[in-house]
């Protein structure tokens, strides 16, 4: 089958992955470093007879989103930190009412309007926690501008059938670096779309087994006149303040993520099979933490990489049987210890955990890294 | 009556509104506007924010979304854009579509994106249990505005004509004959058309300010009104400081998703695959 290699940068490899995983309709609201997304959906959507907006504000372009699967159509939006922001309220309205919805958020260096061309991890627990009341999400870290492509793609995938926000985590190198990307062809992708009721008769649009399972979707606008709402529902989706149904339904809705994290969870590694020291990365910090690792193994020390493609839900079980086989693991990243607070908590003390962070919207240089693992090997 | 019935969720009544409240007469002026028109059930999505109003759609058999405070517009454009062939209700309140939902209202008047808008004004936060909305007149108590209330009102027709709304009318819980008209008119508008319904809330606006009952509410809205066909041939002294009612403002201009699927016409059917041939795929849904 003819695959297509081109020069693109991660914004357009993410764009184009959107597009081959069926994405019919984006809205959004100009933010650097994410822009490129918007501009290239604006120009693509309407050839394949999909649909573009740029709506009033971030919270709008979430509601439009919403609005638009709704109808059964695919849809995204994209966003930089301060726009993320916004779009919290409705990440928990689309999580609750289990709307399948992609945000991307190329991340920049923040809290506030902070600097807005440089690169940053700093919403990995906003991605999580960021709008309130426990919820699902899946949030999806890609490492090189191919996989901007094919984590866009399970994204949706994952999205549509979890029914659940997925988000795509980048960040501003990740966006705009570019790169030699061998796209595959259509017929190898598998493409995914969310569960649909079979008829009309008796359809109750929140039913679904206890433990985790996924209620079957009916598009707006074909008869089925059903009811979407923010407020806790029963299976018949009008609201219930019954204490038993809303703990139900909070079960459920953490049960479909938890259940299938052996499923979601995906990370790449390298040389961890006789590791003494680990890096926990992900991200445009894991290039240069790779570069790191071959060159502490290149002086002797046994270091090893686990990259994250998946951070929500965290990989506790990897990450635990990681920890209970080396010395040490340093977790670089552009925040000031967000992934390391995770891989503490996952490691149990098994393992010293050494955080390298960096917040000046610079990249890590690989001789950084290099110092970190250097010190934990002692 | 069964004809109008019908639209409703039955199995979902009783309502929650309080003895009095003008709400379920707007509701159902809109269900007997709909009626009349014949519109198709299954062709209708029906779309509220948080407040009072917006409970109003849990009661009716569309498909409803009844989503958060002040975004029913934004999301109702998704829905709009994303299938242009059906027909978008919102139904709003005062503080859901002018003070958190401001924003998008203006945004929407401005595409002039085929929304009927109906909102419900009552002069008050009511679910909330009463504090002052931007639609609060000025010296009227709240409970947020134990004083008085200081600031200003929005004078909503005046802002939904301003902001690009191509029809744009004023109606009330008390004349009701005339509320289903002009609902009527708005949903066989072309383009985004508002409704404000003025609304009474004896349990809050109206006890708070000592208005009195239900039914004393209601003269107190006849009270602040005048037909806006009248208006022209009364004296200056009995039009100032009303409300005028009816239909206040019409005009034809370019739908937005018209506009935007004539704009995007010529790419729409010629489209190549882009830069790697990976649309089309059997597998993608719709």
């Amino acid at each position: 089958m003819p695959r297509t290699v081109k020069l693109m940068q991660g914004n357009e490899a993410c764009t184009v992955g959107a597009l081959a995983a069926g994405l019919e309709f984006y809205a959004g609201y100009p933010i650097t470093p994410s822009t490129e997304i918007a501009e290239l959906c604006a120009e693509e959507l309407p050839k394949v007879g999909g649909s573009f907006i740029q709506m009033e504000d971030e919270i709008a372009s979430a509601a439009a989103i919403i609005g638009a699967s709704l109808t059964g159509k695919k849809s995204m939006t994209a966003t930089s930190g301060p726009g993320f922001s916004l779009m919290q309220e409705l990440l928990g309205y689309a999580s609750l009412c289990e709307v399948p919805v992609v945000f991307v958020n190329v991340q920049r260096v923040g809290p506030s309007t902070g600097m807005p061309t440089s690169p940053a991890q700093g919403d990995v627990m906003q991605a999580r926690w960021g709008t309130h009341g426990d919820h699902p999400v899946i949030v999806l870290s890609p490492g090189n501008v191919k996989e901007c492509f094919e984590l866009t793609v399970r994204a949706f995938n994952l999205s549509e059938r979890y029914r659940v926000p997925a988000i795509v985590l980048m960040d501003e190198v990740i966006g705009h670096m570019r790169e030699k990307v061998e796209l595959p062809d259509a017929s190898e992708l598998v493409i995914e779309s969310r569960p649909a009721p079979k008829s009309r008769v008796g359809y109750k649009p929140y039913a679904a087994e206890t433990d985790g399972g996924v209620p079957l979707m009916a598009p707006f606008g074909e008869g089925y006149r059903w009811h979407v709402t923010g407020l806790f529902h029963d299976e018949t989706g009008f609201p219930s303040n019954k204490p038993e149904v809303a703990d139900r339904l909070m079960r459920r809705l953490a049960a479909k993520i938890d259940r299938n994290e052996p499923v979601i969870r995906d990370f790449v590694t390298e040389s961890l099979d006789d590791c003494e020291v680990a890096v926990i990365s992900f991200g445009s910090s894991a290039m240069s933490a790779l570069s790191a690792v071959r060159k502490a193994r290149a002086a002797g020390i046994k270091a090893g990489m686990l990259r994250l493609r998946t951070i929500w839900p965290f990989p506790d079980e990897a990450v635990r049987e990681l920890s209970s086989r080396v010395k040490a693991i340093v977790v670089p990243e552009m925040n000031l210890g967000q992934v390391a607070l995770e891989v503490e908590r996952a490691s149990r003390c098994n393992a010293k955990v050494a955080r390298v962070s960096k917040v000046n919207g610079e990249l890590f240089r690989p001789e950084e890294i290099l110092a970190a693992i250097m010190e934990a090997a002692k | 009556m069964s004809e109008t019935l019908s639209y409703f969720r039955q199995d979902r009544l009783p309502h929650i509104w309080c003895p009095g409240c003008g709400h379920g007469t707007i509701t159902g002026a809109l269900v007997r506007a709909i009626n009349r028109l014949g519109l198709d059930k299954n062709k209708i999505m029906l779309v509220s924010g948080i407040g009072c109003s917006s409970r109003a759609v849990g009661y009716l058999d569309f498909d409803t979304l009844h989503t958060a405070h002040g975004r029913a517009l934004a999301f109702a454009t998704g829905l709009k854009v994303a299938r242009p062939d059906l027909k978008v209700i919102v139904m709003t309140g005062d503080g859901d579509c002018t003070a958190i939902g401001g924003n998008h209202f203006i945004h929407a008047a401005r595409r002039n994106i085929d929304i009927t808008t109906i909102v419900m004004n009552n002069n008050i936060y009511g679910m909330t249990s009463g504090q002052y909305s931007p639609m609060t007149p000025k010296g009227m108590l709240a409970t947020t505005a134990p004083y008085g209330n200081s600031e200003r009102d929005f004078d909503l027709a005046e802002l939904a004509k301003a902001a690009g709304a191509t029809y744009v009318a004023r109606g009330t819980s008390f004349h009701v004959p005339m509320l289903i008209d002009l609902i009527e008119q708005a949903l066989q508008h072309k383009g985004f058309a508002v409704v404000e319904a003025l609304s009474q809330c004896p349990t809050y606006m109206g006890r708070k300010n000592k208005i009195g009952s239900a039914v004393d509410m209601l003269e107190w809205i006849k009270g602040r009104t005048v037909n806006a066909k009248a208006a022209a041939a009364l004296p200056p002294d009995k039009v100032q400081g009303k409300l005028l009612i009816g239909e206040l403002h019409k005009s034809s201009q370019p739908e937005y998703c018209d506009e935007y699927f004539k704009a995007t016409a010529k790419v729409r059917r010629a489209w190549k695959n882009i830069d790697g041939g990976l649309r089309g795929c059997e597998q993608n849904s719709d």
